[in-house]
């Protein structure tokens, strides 16, 4: 068990903490916060190219292709044909055959579809995509996600962007428990650190986030404080805490008591 | 010819290539992945890969996002 390294299909990442790079002020901004999160592995979203509007800024130029791997998305895609497409996109764009897989069902939620989700996985398991789900906190899902071939599943805390924590700790416990051959990394909702520690305390591979850090009143010290609370949650967990008791136990000796 | 880029129409030299087109409007080939009538068009293909008339085509890049 390492505790600064997440495997994904094989391949070895340093960090964790998954980051976005979506909703930052600034491109400098988020060059700097994704530093201090010190993740390797941060998420990109495929868009059209807006010929109109131009400023010759490209969101690449400001991502260290040397340190940092891009895990492309499916933001936005509500059936699995878009999905599949825009991943097809993707690995072209990016030559990589990573994909942070989402097929959103529900607008106010963003909620999954999971139907599609899993349609989507078979289909870009077959065309040698390293999937990435992200999906409900569902442990039937999650199983058949695995079953479908995914290279990890990722279960979110609560609402994208809603900051809202773990909602359902009984249900990612059950995913925690259940699935043990591929990494589950919790996806969605983290609003602060504690909750990304508690994430990786109940077991999580690693967790993944955006809105978190991007929307923060200062995103680059919320990102050192958000890989402070990934390293001490994994610590914790690879440490064994003590059981929960009723009463006290003193942690001084009661022998050599002044009477 | 005229072709239809991201949803707008607009004229082309006839027989462009995907490489002439994407110099054209300015783009470098190494960050964009392109699709044309659905079906994507490979990297390596850009500069002998010839657009024609009515041709639906797609460039897309990467942007922020989680």
């Amino acid at each position: 068990m390492k505790t600064d390294r997440l495997t994904i299909a094989g391949t070895a990442y340093a960090s964790r903490l998954i980051v976005g790079t979506g909703k930052y002020p600034t491109f400098e901004v988020m060059r700097r916060a994704i530093e201090a999160s010190g993740a390797v592995l941060v998420t990109v979203a495929v868009r059209r190219v807006d010929l109109a509007r131009r400023d010759g800024e490209s969101l690449l130029d400001h991502l260290d292709l040397e340190t940092l791997k891009l895990l492309p998305n499916t933001a936005g895609c509500y059936t699995a044909d878009e999905a599949v497409r825009t991943a097809r996109l993707a690995r072209e764009a990016g030559l990589s055959d990573l994909i942070k897989l989402e097929v959103i069902g529900d607008e106010k939620t963003l909620f999954p579809d999971t139907e599609g989700l899993l349609q989507a996985t078979r289909t870009l398991v077959k065309e040698g995509f390293t999937v990435l789900p992200y999906t409900n906190d569902d442990l039937v899902v999650a199983k058949r996600l695995r079953d479908a071939g995914a290279a990890a599943v990722m279960p979110l805390a609560s609402p994208i962007g809603s900051g809202l924590g773990i909602q359902n700790a009984l249900n990612l416990r059950f995913i925690l428990e259940e699935i043990r051959d591929i990494p589950v990394i919790v996806d969605a909702g983290v609003g602060t650190p504690s909750d990304a520690a508690v994430v990786l305390e109940m077991g999580a591979d690693g967790v993944l986030m955006n809105t978190g850090i991007a929307g923060a009143g200062d995103p680059v010290k919320m990102a050192r404080a958000m890989r402070l609370a990934v390293e001490a949650g994994r610590l914790a967990a690879e440490s064994g805490r003590i059981p929960r008791k009723l009463h006290a136990s003193a942690s001084s000796p009661i022998d050599g008591l002044l009477r | 010819m005229t072709i239809v880029l991201n949803g707008v129409r607009r004229e082309a030299p006839a027989g462009a290539s995907v490489l002439a087109l994407l110099e054209t409007i300015g783009l470098a080939p190494g960050r964009v992945a392109v699709e044309i009538n659905g079906r994507i068009a490979r990297r390596e293909d850009f500069a002998r890969e010839p657009l024609r008339d009515d041709d639906r085509v797609e460039v897309v890049q990467f942007v922020g996002g989680g």
